[in-house]
């Protein structure tokens, strides 16, 4: 009580009263307050000046701050400042710093770029992030695939090859494996003989007599196998077809069952259904030709390169 | 000043201090917002950029149904780490079909700006269903009943009348189409005309088979189309990287 007393002899009022008695004390800001508050203001007029600020007729004032960058043409342009202009000298920053890399990567022949100690490190670091954001989702973190779905980069069967030049085509311009459905034009005897002839390919436990069948099947116009897979089963790699004599399985789930019959089993829904699921999206238009080379050099080094 | 001006009848006059109010506070809104209606170069000038179709359109309902914004931008800004991680920054042109936009800010997962093309539909199928099937560490919740619900086609003309009102050219009318026909071809014109909506609906589903199950058109097949479609409208092979310098 007696505080406020005190105040009400050193503070002014705004001087209206309510209800007769009900008045409201007038304290001012403070000083330093004012001041920050002009110092703004004056911030604000420095700041119009300098970046884009105030709309004006049909487009606005640009401000006195420039940017000036190098564009895809190699003309040297300035422009005032905004974020976009900002993004295009930060990438000119950025490619004058990795220029020596890529100028070396571009200049170098893939297998030179492998065996050089110094770009091995830039394409490890540079290849595992890109790799990371693009093809990881599917090929997964290592390179291991997933059976069923995305092949395994990692060990040494290729469907579409394995040099860098194959490689290098493959994430360009993607790849869509097709194999056509079987169950429609073959009875499921003819299948089931198929699939052990597959199976005896990569020495998995079999039915010899049905095997032999197959055999005929495979290399005969009726199913036409050897067509796409080649005489010798071990694939043609223009269309990405498998090699099905190495007991490594992307479509069937061999590896997963435990019975000789599952294996059988896992290979004659493949040849019943076809396939037509395995799509590599084409990476050309997304990722630059900088991009692409890294990952080829990168995909290559994952362990079976050839 | 012989105005003689006192706060006491503002603050006295409550109908007075509303519109006071209400004027002071629109001024920053005013600002910042009307110019966008006068200035030229608010919506870049590119080829390409079309209406969602149908199916796209349906996708799109499901994917603001399901939260998916919680997660995901579709707006990816001018700086280097976002170029080189999803490509090229947003235009304004790419979403002035959207509405509403699905900009937002919150990334727990990646942009998906233009996340079209970058994967095959039997991904996102996959992926949709069991996220951590396909990314072992992802946090994404499981979508397992979008291939399971057949996707309701019978009111799409009616969502796209609704569209229609706020602006998005959808014809209804043999000069809208033909309008349309000249602004974006027949192919795609025809895929806007509201009157054939359901039915080009069902071919687009029918011929994509996004969810890779032919017996039906599930809501998986809307979401997968929609996904697909995401920022590959624009061909930026066809513009130096400085073209939409001048629009900012
Ligand atoms: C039109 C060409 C074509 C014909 C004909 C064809 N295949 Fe295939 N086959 C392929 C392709 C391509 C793949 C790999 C698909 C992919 O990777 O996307 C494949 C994959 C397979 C696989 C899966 C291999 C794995 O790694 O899981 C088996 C098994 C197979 N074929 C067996 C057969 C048999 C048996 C026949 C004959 C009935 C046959 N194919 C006929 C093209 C063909
Ligand atoms: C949408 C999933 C997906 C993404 C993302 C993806 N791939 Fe693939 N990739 C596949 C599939 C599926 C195949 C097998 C294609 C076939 O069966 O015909 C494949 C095949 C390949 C092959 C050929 C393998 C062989 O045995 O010949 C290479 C190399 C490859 N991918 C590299 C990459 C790189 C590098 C990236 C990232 C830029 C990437 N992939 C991104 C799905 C994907
Ligand atoms: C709880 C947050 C969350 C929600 C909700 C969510 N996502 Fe995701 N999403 C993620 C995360 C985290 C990732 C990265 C890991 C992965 O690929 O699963 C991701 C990845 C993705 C990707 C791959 C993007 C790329 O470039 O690799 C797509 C496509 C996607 N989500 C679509 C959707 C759709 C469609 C919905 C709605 C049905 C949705 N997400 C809902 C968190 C979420």
């Amino acid at each position: 009580m007696s505080e406020q007393k005190l105040q009400s002899q050193t503070v002014q009022t705004t001087g209206h009263a309510w209800d007769g008695d009900l008045q409201e004390y007038n304290n001012p800001l403070p000083v330093w307050w004012v001041y920050t508050f002009y110092v703004t203001v004056v911030f604000a007029l420095v700041y119009w000046t300098i970046y884009p600020s105030w709309p004006f007729g049909k487009g606005w004032i640009g401000g006195l701050s420039n940017i000036t960058y190098v564009n895809s043409d190699g003309q040297t342009k300035t422009h005032s400042w905004n974020t976009r202009a900002l993004l295009l000298e930060d990438m000119n920053r950025a490619a004058i710093a990795q220029k020596p890399y890529f100028d070396k990567v571009a200049a170098m022949s893939y297998a030179q770029v492998a065996k050089d100690p110094d770009m091995n490190g830039f394409i490890l670091s540079a290849g595992k992030a890109l790799f990371s954001d693009n093809c990881a989702p599917c090929h997964q973190a290592g390179g291991q695939g997933v059976v069923g779905f995305f092949p395994n980069l990692t060990d040494d069967d290729w469907l579409y090859g394995g040099s860098f030049d194959k490689i290098h085509e493959t994430i360009m311009g993607g790849r869509h494996g097709y194999m056509p459905t079987f169950s429609e034009v073959l009875s499921p005897e003819q299948i089931d003989q198929l699939a052990n002839y597959v199976a005896s390919l990569s020495g998995i436990g079999h039915d010899a007599t049905r095997a032999a069948a197959g055999n005929a099947l495979f290399h005969s116009e009726t199913a036409a196998c050897y067509y796409c897979h080649g005489a010798d089963a071990k694939g043609r790699k223009e269309i990405g077809s498998a090699n099905l004599t190495d007991n490594i399985w992307l479509w069937a789930n061999v590896p997963a069952a435990s019975s000789a019959e599952g294996k059988v089993a896992a290979i004659r829904n493949v040849i019943a259904s076809g396939l037509n699921k395995g799509v590599m999206p084409a990476w050309a238009g997304r990722l630059s030709p900088e991009q692409i080379k890294v990952l080829t050099v990168y995909v290559h080094e994952l362990g079976g390169g050839q | 000043m012989n105005f003689n001006f006192k706060h006491e009848w503002i603050e006295t006059n409550i109908g007075l201090l509303a519109v006071l109010t209400m004027l002071a506070i629109s001024v920053g809104g005013l600002v910042e917002i009307t110019p966008l209606f006068f200035i030229d170069k608010t919506i870049e000038k590119v080829d390409g950029v079309r209406p969602y179709t149908p199916l796209e359109q349906r996708g799109r309902d499901i994917y603001q149904r399901e939260g998916c914004y919680l997660c995901h931008s579709q707006m990816i800004r001018p700086f280097r780490d976002e170029k080189l991680r999803y490509g090229h920054y947003s235009l304004a042109a790419e979403s002035q079909y959207d509405h509403p936009f699905q900009w937002g800010s919150k990334r727990t997962g990646p942009d998906l700006a233009r996340v079209g093309g970058k994967y095959s539909n039997e991904w996102h199928v996959q992926h949709l269903t069991a996220p951590r099937s396909m990314v072992p560490e992802s946090v994404m919740p499981n979508y397992p009943w979008l291939k399971a619900t057949p996707l309701d086609t019978s009111d799409i003309a009616e969502r796209m009348k609704a569209l229609r009102k706020v602006g998005v050219p959808y014809s209804l009318t043999d000069a809208e189409y033909k309008a349309n026909v000249a602004k974006f071809g027949e192919t795609v014109a025809k895929q806007l005309h509201i009157p054939n909506a359901q039915q080009s609906l069902i071919e687009q589903a029918n011929f994509g088979n996004y969810d890779g199950d032919r017996s039906g058109i599930s809501e998986m097949d809307a979401l997968v189309a929609y996904l697909q479609v995401l920022g590959t409208m624009v061909d930026f092979g066809k513009y130096k990287d400085d073209a939409f310098v001048n629009d900012r």
